[in-house]
C-alpha cells in the first residue's frame, strides 16, 4: 500500500515535471509539443507525457543513457500513441544544450536507407521510424510494427510535433 | 566485500554453489573449469518459420522450439525434462523466478508467448502457478514483455524489482556496489533466465549475465568502461550465481545495432532460443551470432566499433569463474 502510493507520488511528480520543462524548455512556451488525442488524424495519445531529466535517463534507455549525456542532453520527454487503434508508436523529443549535440544524436547511428525528409531542420525516415531536428530538439517517432500506412501516418505525427516545437 | 577474509569466505562459497549449477546437461557440462572438466553445454533451437506472415512469433511454434531446445538440452523429453529443472533448483513448493527483460519496449523485449510458454511448462511439471513469478526492473518493462501487474496468488505472478523493494544492506563484489532487489533474495528458490539477444551501445553484447542490471537498485552504476567488469562482479555475487540456474534466451527478435533500445531498422529475427547453465558460455555464443549479422549487413566488429563485449571473459577469468568463453570448452548444439 505505502508502496502504491509512493507509485502514485512520483507519477505525479513526473507530470508535474513533464509541464515544467516542456513550459520552460519550448520555444512557443505554452504549447505541448506532443499533439494531444485526435489533433492528427487517426492519431491518440495513450498515456501522460514522462520526462526524464539527464541524471534519470537511464530509467528509461539504460546505457544508451551516456550517448545523450556526453552530446549534452538536458532533458528527454516521451509519450505513447496509437494511430487507428492498432499502430502503436513512441514520441521521443530530446531537448539537448545545444544545436551541435542534436546534430550529433539524430546523425548516429543512421544508415545509407534512410530517407531524407523535409522535416524541421534536418529529417530521416525509415519504414518505422521518423527522425528530425528542429533547433536543440532531436524529435524520434518509432512504430512498434511494421504497416503499409506507418510511414504516411508516422510523417502526418512527426509533422504535428513539429509544428509545436 | 571488507577484506580478503572476507573475499575467500564468499568465492570458496560461491565456487561451491557452482559446482552444484550446471547439473541440468548431465555429463555434458560441468562448472570446474580445470582443463579436464566436461564442457558446457549450449543448445540453439530454430524455427525460421516461427514469425511466419505476421510480425508476432506463432505461440504453438514458440512453445514446440521451447520443448524441441530442453529435451535436446537434457536428453529427456520435454515433460521430464522440465520436472528436472524444477528438481535441480529444489524449486518444487518454492517460488520461481522468471527474469524477463523489456527494457527495449514492446518492438525488442522478450516475447510474451516465449514467458507464458515456461509458465505452461512449468505448471505442467507441477509448479502451482502462484509460485511462478515473472518479473523485470519497472512495471513499464513488464508491459513491453505484455505482462500485467498481478499479485493474486491464484494466477502467475508479476511485478518488478522496484515495487519489491531493495535490500537495505548494500552488496558488493569488485566494482559491483548495489542493493539487491527482495525478488531474488527473498522471494525466489532459483530463477529462469529470459533475457532478449541485443547491440548495446555501451556493453557491445547485452544477453544472459547483462539481464541482471534489472535485478538491482542502480544499474547505471555498472556501466562505466563498457560495462567490464561490472556485469562479472555483479553476477559474482553469491545470489547470483546461486539462483540464476538456467538461461532460455530469447533470439526469436534481435537488433543488431542501436541497442539496448527499438531501432526497427536494425531489427532481425533470428528465430532461435539458446538455451544452457553456463551464461558465459551463452554469451559468448549469443556475440558470435551478432558479429555474424553485423558483418553480413556490412557493419563493423565490436571491438572495431569500439565496444568489445570484454566482461565476457572477465566473467571467465580465475577471480569470477562464471563460466567458460573458450570455444573448445563449449558443446555448441544446433538443431
Amino acid at each position: 500500500m505505502v508502496r502504491r502510493c509512493s507509485i502514485w507520488k512520483e507519477s505525479a511528480v513526473l507530470v508535474a515535471m513533464a509541464v515544467l520543462v516542456l513550459g520552460s524548455s519550448c520555444k512557443k512556451g505554452a504549447q505541448d509539443p506532443f499533439p494531444a488525442s485526435g489533433a492528427i488524424a487517426g492519431w491518440q495519445k495513450t498515456d501522460a507525457t514522462r520526462v526524464f531529466e539527464a541524471k534519470d535517463l537511464w530509467q528509461y534507455i539504460d546505457g544508451d543513457a551516456e550517448h545523450f549525456i556526453q552530446a549534452g542532453v538536458v532533458s528527454t520527454s516521451t509519450a505513447d500513441y496509437t494511430y487507428n487503434g492498432n499502430l502503436e508508436a513512441v514520441v521521443d523529443i530530446h531537448t539537448m544544450g545545444g544545436l551541435d549535440g542534436a546534430q550529433k544524436i539524430l546523425e548516429t547511428g543512421l544508415t545509407r536507407d534512410a530517407k531524407t525528409v523535409q522535416l524541421g531542420d534536418q529529417g530521416v525516415q525509415y519504414a518505422q521510424s521518423v527522425s528530425f531536428r528542429k533547433g536543440r530538439y532531436v524529435v524520434r517517432i518509432v512504430a512498434y510494427e511494421a504497416a503499409p500506412d506507418a510511414p504516411q501516418a508516422l510523417m502526418a505525427l512527426a509533422r504535428g510535433v513539429e509544428q509545436r516545437l | 566485500m571488507n577484506n580478503r577474509r572476507d573475499f575467500l569466505k564468499e568465492t570458496g562459497a560461491a565456487l561451491l554453489g557452482s559446482q552444484s549449477a550446471f547439473a541440468l546437461a548431465g555429463s555434458l557440462s560441468g562448472a570446474d573449469r580445470s582443463e579436464t572438466s566436461p564442457r558446457s553445454k549450449v543448445v540453439i533451437a530454430r524455427d525460421p518459420a516461427l514469425h511466419g506472415q505476421g510480425t508476432q512469433p506463432d505461440e504453438q511454434r514458440v512453445l514446440n522450439l521451447l520443448d524441441h531446445a530442453l529435451e535436446t538440452y537434457t536428453g529427456l523429453d520435454a515433460k521430464d525434462a522440465w520436472k528436472k529443472v524444477v528438481a535441480m533448483g529444489q524449486a518444487q513448493d518454492k517460488v520461481i523466478g522468471l527474469k524477463a527483460n523489456g527494457l527495449g519496449g514492446k518492438g525488442i523485449a522478450t516475447h510474451n508467448s516465449l514467458i507464458l510458454a515456461v509458465a505452461e511448462r512449468l505448471q505442467q511439471a507441477g509448479v502451482k502457478a502462484g509460485n511462478i513469478l515473472v518479473w523485470d526492473q519497472n512495471a513499464r518493462f513488464l508491459e513491453a514483455c505484455g505482462m500485467a501487474h498481478n499479485t493474486d496468488p491464484a494466477k502467475i505472478r508479476c511485478y518488478s524489482s522496484d515495487v519489491a523493494g531493495f535490500e537495505d544492506q548494500e552488496s558488493s563484489w569488485g566494482v559491483a556496489r548495489i542493493r539487491i532487489t527482495k525478488i531474488l533474495t527473498r522471494e525466489c528458490a532459483m530463477v529462469i533466465n529470459l533475457p532478449i539477444l541485443k547491440d548495446h551501445s555501451m556493453a557491445g553484447v547485452t544477453f544472459a549475465l547483462k539481464n541482471m542490471y534489472g535485478v538491482v537498485d542502480r544499474p547505471f552504476s555498472l556501466h562505466a568502461d563498457n560495462c567490464n567488469p561490472a556485469v562479472a562482479d555483479l553476477n559474482a555475487i553469491p545470489v547470483f550465481r546461486e539462483k540464476i540456474r538456467l538461461t532460455i534466451g530469447d533470439a526469436v527478435s534481435s537488433v543488431y545495432e542501436g541497442g539496448p533500445g527499438f531501432h526497427p531498422e536494425r531489427l532481425w529475427h533470428p528465430n532461435a532460443l539458446i538455451v544452457g547453465e553456463d551464461r558465459v558460455a551463452i554469451d559468448q555464443v549469443a556475440w558470435g551470432i551478432l558479429e555474424k549479422k553485423r558483418a553480413e549487413v556490412g557493419m563493423p566488429t565490436f571491438e572495431a566499433a569500439g565496444r568489445p563485449p570484454r566482461y565476457i571473459a572477465t566473467a571467465a577469468d580465475a577471480a569470477h569463474r562464471l563460466g567458460t568463453n573458450d570455444p573448445k570448452r563449449i558443446n555448441l548444439i544446433e538443431v
